[in-house]
């Protein structure tokens, strides 16, 4: 549905998107994501045809965003990261305006407009002045107005910026609804959003893809090692935190164990793994074979939060993607 | 077109939603009125001293008329920017200028229908001239025809400045930059015959001829001369063209 090619974006002294490729499916929703100033809103906007790109093309339901702006334009819903909304106007009026803009012939706005009113939730508010509306309210008549003219593509900027957990939740589900019959991409930096919405993930970072993958192949990807918080306690009496960490270490198939916390007669330690072992049985025989005891221990996962960082952090020392590329091709 | 016009009727919502609309024709209202008042006192004065001395009747058209349309567009001079500073301005102030060049609309159609709901707003503005000089019609018999052609020349040349400041209101996000450079633009084109009234080589009858004002001469008038008529209209298209340019810089830069 969206093909973009060796997408480059230059301003006049930075490059904010350099040569970008990725394909995305019919019906998918994928997360756009990466840190502030990634270039996700400019591949957006070259996206939907308000910036040209430099080089390299992108097309939406293939048609050029160079070449036959117009047809993409008439398929693609954008919601920018403010929602581009008229205070002096009402919210059915708005919703009325960006209907005919986006060709919406009169017999069938009515009913368009009734229908986004309903899915967005906005019954309440049709004839307030948008000016009057809270912060969550705007997204949605933004997002309302995006999916007026029932695009083919939804390209939203960060639509749950600013919004409260219950707005947030309420927002995620109606995206769920939207997808399959949309294709949707939508970008953030809010990682858990992507975990629960999205099917695939594309992470850029200063302008450069750093990975495009599914969200389970990703956090499969990078959890090759185990964590684990242990936490020892030794009956009556301190014990010796360099004794336990050595016996820690000793423990089959455990590549680094690093203390975390101690607090009376109780120690806390982060073990990790080597590659593709699971070590908590034997940490646990370690533990309770020298007679301490087995307070707590459990795997701490890798969250998406780590894989991020992981990814970002590695582009600046540019080696390790190549490793983790490299991990990915062996297995 | 019809881009066009849902874009026009959706400024004119803005214009009379905000107080611009109704300050602007307030403003005009007011000084024109008592200009009229006043043009209308002396007129009534000098009829009654020269049938005392027994000349013959004076024109309406001449002594009140004309002198009050050719003031109706230095006022015009005043309110243009207002009505014309926040055009692209706000909407690339508050980002709505996503919505409009993200949607299937040209950028023509954008730019032209922005200034048709200008115009019409500037229209409503001079409309209320037409209360004042309505009285003379009711009590008096000025002629109508000279009368509608400078209505129709203050229209031409108040679509001109009205693209002028449609062009300037896309070079920048802050509307005040945008209407002072207007109103200085404007200006520089309105005192360009005051440079040039004393001499009269071909340099200054070109700058001359570049005046706004002195094409306003006929229509006060009451002449209709296609050579001022092509004069508004050509600068006006300029100033659309070069805005429809400016509005695709945009994209480049931004």
């Amino acid at each position: 549905m969206i093909k973009v090619e060796g997408l480059t974006k230059r301003y006049a002294r930075t490059v904010a998107v350099d040569n970008i490729s990725f394909e995305v499916a019919k019906g998918q929703i994928v997360g756009f994501l990466g840190p502030n100033g990634a270039g996700k809103t400019t591949t957006m906007r070259v996206l939907t045809c308000f910036l040209p790109p430099t080089a390299g093309s992108a097309t939406v339901a293939g048609y050029d965003v160079l070449e036959h702006p117009m047809q993409v334009k008439r398929r693609i819903g954008y919601l920018p990261e403010t929602p581009p909304l008229y205070p002096e106007m009402e919210v059915r009026e708005y919703l009325r305006f960006v209907g005919r803009l986006k060709r919406i012939s009169s017999a069938d706005l009515g009913r368009r407009v009734d229908d986004v009113t309903g899915r967005c939730a906005l019954g309440d508010v049709r004839s307030k002045l948008i000016s009057k509306l809270s912060k969550g309210y705007r997204q949605r008549v933004g997002l309302a107005a995006a999916i007026i003219h029932n695009p083919d593509v939804l390209i939203l900027d960060e639509p749950t910026s600013g919004l409260d957990p219950k707005q947030i939740i309420e927002i995620r589900e109606l995206l769920r609804s939207l997808a399959g019959e949309h294709t949707i991409i939508l970008s953030t930096h809010i990682l858990s959003e992507v975990e629960h919405t999205c099917d695939n993930v594309i992470i850029i970072n200063q302008g450069k893809l750093v990975a495009i993958d599914t969200v389970s192949n990703l956090t499969n990807r990078l959890r090759g090692s185990e964590s684990v918080m242990v936490e020892v306690e030794a009956p009556g009496g301190h014990p010796d935190p360099t004794q336990v960490q050595q016996k820690l270490e000793q423990a089959p198939g455990v590549s680094r164990v690093v203390m975390k916390d101690s607090k009376d007669s109780r120690l806390r330690f982060e073990v990790e793994s080597l590659q593709g072992r699971h070590i908590r049985a034997d940490l646990a025989r370690a533990v309770v074979n020298s007679g301490w005891g087995l307070n707590e221990l459990h795997a701490a996962g890798l969250s998406l939060e780590d894989i991020f960082l992981q990814l970002t952090a590695a582009e600046k020392h540019s080696a390790v993607p190549a490793e983790a590329a490299k991990g990915e091709s062996q297995q | 077109m019809t881009n066009a016009l849902l874009i026009c009727r959706k400024e004119l919502r803005s214009y009379f939603a905000s107080p611009i609309a109704y300050a602007v024709m307030a403003i005009f209202a007011l000084i024109f009125g008592w200009t009229f008042f006043n043009a209308s006192r002396d007129f009534v004065r000098f009829t009654l001293l020269q049938s005392q001395e027994g000349g013959g009747p004076i024109s309406v058209n001449d002594q009140i008329i004309r002198p009050l349309l050719g003031f109706a567009g230095t006022i015009g001079l005043f309110l243009i920017p207002m009505i014309t500073m926040r055009v692209f301005a706000e909407e690339k102030r508050t980002g709505t200028i996503e919505l409009l060049l993200t949607s299937p609309v040209s950028d023509l159609e954008v730019i032209v229908g922005k200034w048709l709901g200008a115009l019409t707003l500037y229209a409503c503005v001079l409309g209320m001239s037409m209360l004042n000089l309505g009285l003379l019609f009711l009590w008096g018999k000025p002629d109508l025809k000279p009368t509608l052609v400078g209505y129709l020349g203050l229209l031409l040349q108040g679509g001109c400045l009205l693209a002028l400041g449609t062009l300037i209101s896309t070079m920048t996000k802050n509307q005040i930059i945008a209407g002072i450079a207007t109103f200085f633009m404007a200006l520089l084109l309105w005192l360009l015959s005051w440079f040039t009234a004393f001499d009269n080589t071909v340099t200054s009858q070109v700058v001359n001829y570049m005046s706004i004002v002195t094409h306003f001469e006929n229509f006060g008038k009451g002449v209709l001369d296609s050579k001022d008529v092509i004069f508004y209209l050509s600068l006006t298209f300029l100033c659309l063209f070069l805005t429809a340019r400016s509005l695709e810089s945009l994209r480049w830069r931004s």
